[in-house]
């Protein structure tokens, strides 16, 4: 069967445009880009072949220059995740013919790292981050030391299984949307390592660690847009355990920011209408006593409220309200 | 076609827009909204992930006044969407969570039997209305518009509980549509992306740069406007523009249409009966291009 690829590529220079300069970093918003350099490659392979197949046959057959990285061929080992049509995907995991549209199939390195040279781009940005949150456990050290392994019951792994199943291969930060506009953001692969050993019961520094976690470029800069479960080849859902994360924050008392507030402020509203009062809403998340933040806000306010698109000024509860108040009584936790 | 109409807070709130027009088309579009009034807010993903056992008993409340109503729940925007799914996907499969909701219910004189379906207005076009109802109803072909689909994430992911596994094509109504009303679907990345709304209080400026990103793309592929389902992401496509040009430093001048608008404007409705012209961004221009005037 004959399948057409095109492969983003750098040129003889280091460009991956011929409008680039030598060596440039492809730039960010990488979606408002000036357009990369491609290749056209027709390959005849069977119809379940995958893409790795596809562009391992182009560097042995037609071009010895293609860079490409991959070893395992089993969606295992994490080092062929590229973008294909625009998505992060592992090529060894992706059927070219479902990942064919309108006749081709475009590959290319995610242009949310520095790029090496065509599909190899460089993982630093990533392995910085994956480090920056200690993935590895940091011990309770019982006083007299045991005398043998540290045990702990098959049940309380359970939980942990989603996440040991990470294979680093950084499908979920190369699609991550938070990570795009904010490289200070430490995404989905480290986060969801982060509860992993946050969620391990053997680990000691469970509040130290959401202390760091609640501070700017952790949990609550996750945008909540769901591109990492989406995209991540082995079903750790990164997403899920950023949330576990902010429950757990929040419940550990590391309550002083926008995210909590925002929390707050919401299910208060919903307590007492029922629905969400929007007016109060951005100035309570916000911080009433933060002025700069406030002010921030406020020209769009402003905007808003001139087009005729300011909420109610009086809001209105839902009728039967009491009976939400009641669900919030029995099951409001630390809403009530 | 009776429905059970869940217009979600911000149609009632910050996009009275959006609420008016989803009225108007529902006539031409054979739709009878029964508008659930003592359905409380899904929590928009907020209360889910604080207490999952609070936003189950509001979610199961919702679901179970839509059963007791006998028909399908239609929602208007991508949020309450993908919340309501998700908690219905879950109350669904997993009985202990079902019927520890209705525990936390039952005194209020409801019961959630796990039979609802939760579906967009975007979804029953296409699914229960049928597209030649749609096209019968047309007055006003939109020839000559480019429009970029902006789908927002909660009608798209996670794709299980939302359904896209049974019916993939659900990612594809929006592009559908706007070729159906005449207009041309303009194809960016952006389309499935993030507005950046979730993150508005916590990180104004990447949230603002995150939604004005997409914009601009859409606008250098030649769109004169954006149509969403999703109020939110209207919030801060539109709400926030002017703020979101400021940050990347750049005219955007883009008008961000909610599909309701949309379908009214081929509907034959006038500009102002949709509210088109209460929008922070003018859309003046885009309205130009298919001879009306705000």
């Amino acid at each position: 069967m004959q399948f057409t690829i095109e492969v983003g590529r750098y040129n003889s220079e280091g460009r991956y445009a011929d409008t680039a300069k030598p060596g440039e970093p492809f730039p960010a918003p990488w979606n408002a880009s000036p357009v990369r350099r491609y290749q056209t490659f027709t390959v005849d392979l069977p119809e379940h072949a995958v893409v790795l197949d596809a562009l391992i046959a182009i560097r042995e057959y037609q071009d010895p220059s293609l860079a490409v990285r991959c070893a395992c061929r089993s969606a295992i080992c994490g080092s062929c995740a590229m973008w294909i049509n625009g998505h992060a995907n592992l090529a060894c995991k992706s059927k070219l013919a479902a990942f064919t549209k309108d006749g081709k199939t475009r590959v290319e390195s995610p242009p949310s790292m520095p790029i090496i040279r065509d599909l190899v781009c460089d993982m630093k940005p990533f392995w910085d981050k994956h480090l920056a949150v200690r993935p590895w456990l940091e011990n309770k050290q019982p006083v007299p030391p045991p005398d043998q392994e540290y045990r702990v019951p098959n049940s309380s792994m359970e939980e942990l299984i989603q996440e040991v199943s990470c294979i680093s291969c950084g499908a979920c930060v190369m699609d991550c949307e938070s990570f795009a506009v904010n490289p200070d953001f430490l995404g989905p692969q480290a986060l969801a390592q982060a509860y992993r050993y946050v969620g391990d019961p053997r680990d000691d520094k469970t509040k130290e660690r959401l202390a760091e976690l609640s501070k700017p470029g952790g949990i609550w800069d996750c945008t909540h847009c769901f591109e990492c479960v989406q995209q991540c080849p082995k079903g750790v859902a990164p997403l899920d355990q950023i949330l576990k994360l902010r429950k757990m924050a929040v419940d550990a008392g590391f309550t002083h920011n926008a995210g909590t507030r925002h929390a707050d402020a919401f299910a208060e509203s919903v307590k007492h209408s029922g629905r969400l009062n929007e007016l109060t809403l951005m100035p309570k998340s916000t911080g009433l006593f933060n002025i700069v933040g406030q002010l921030k806000t406020l020209p769009s306010a402003i905007n808003m409220a001139r087009a005729g698109k300011l909420p109610p000024l009086i809001h209105k509860a839902i009728p039967g309200v009491a009976r939400i108040r009641k669900i919030f009584e029995r099951v409001g936790g630390r809403f009530k | 076609m009776k429905v059970a109409f869940y217009p979600g807070c911000v149609s009632k709130g910050a996009c009275p827009e959006l609420y008016v027009s989803a009225r108007l088309i529902a006539e031409p579009l054979g739709l009878e909204l029964h508008e659930l009034e003592s359905a409380p807010c899904t929590g928009a993903g907020v209360l889910s992930e604080q207490n999952r056992d609070l936003a189950d008993a509001l979610n199961g409340l919702t679901l179970a006044m839509a059963e007791a109503e006998g028909a399908d729940l239609m929602t208007i925007c991508s949020t309450c969407q993908g919340v309501l799914s998700d908690h219905n996907y879950h109350l669904k499969n997993d009985e202990a969570r079902r019927d520890k909701a209705n525990a936390t219910i039952a005194d209020q004189g409801f019961r959630y039997a796990g039979k609802a379906t939760v579906k967009h207005l975007l979804w029953m076009l296409f699914e229960d209305i049928g597209i030649d109802r749609v096209a019968a109803a047309i007055k006003r072909k939109l020839t000559g518009l480019k429009i970029a689909p902006f789908y927002g994430c909660y009608i798209l992911r996670p794709s299980e509980a939302l359904g896209l596994r049974e019916r993939p094509e659900r990612k594809t109504y929006l592009n559908q549509l706007i070729e159906l009303l005449g207009a041309e679907a303009v194809e960016y990345r952006g389309a499935t992306k993030c507005c950046g709304f979730p993150m508005l209080t916590f990180n104004r400026d990447k949230a603002l740069a995150m939604g004005g990103n997409h914009i601009i793309e859409a606008k250098e592929k030649g769109a004169d406007l954006l149509v969403t389902p999703c109020p939110l992401c209207h919030l801060n496509l539109d709400g926030q523009q002017p703020d979101a040009a400021r940050v990347l430093k750049q005219d955007i001048d883009v008008p961000i249409f909610h599909l309701p608008q949309l379908l009214g404007l081929a509907f034959g409705f006038e500009p102002d009966q949709l509210r088109l012209n209460h929008h922070v961004v003018s859309t003046k221009g885009a309205l130009e291009k298919v001879e009306l005037k705000v």
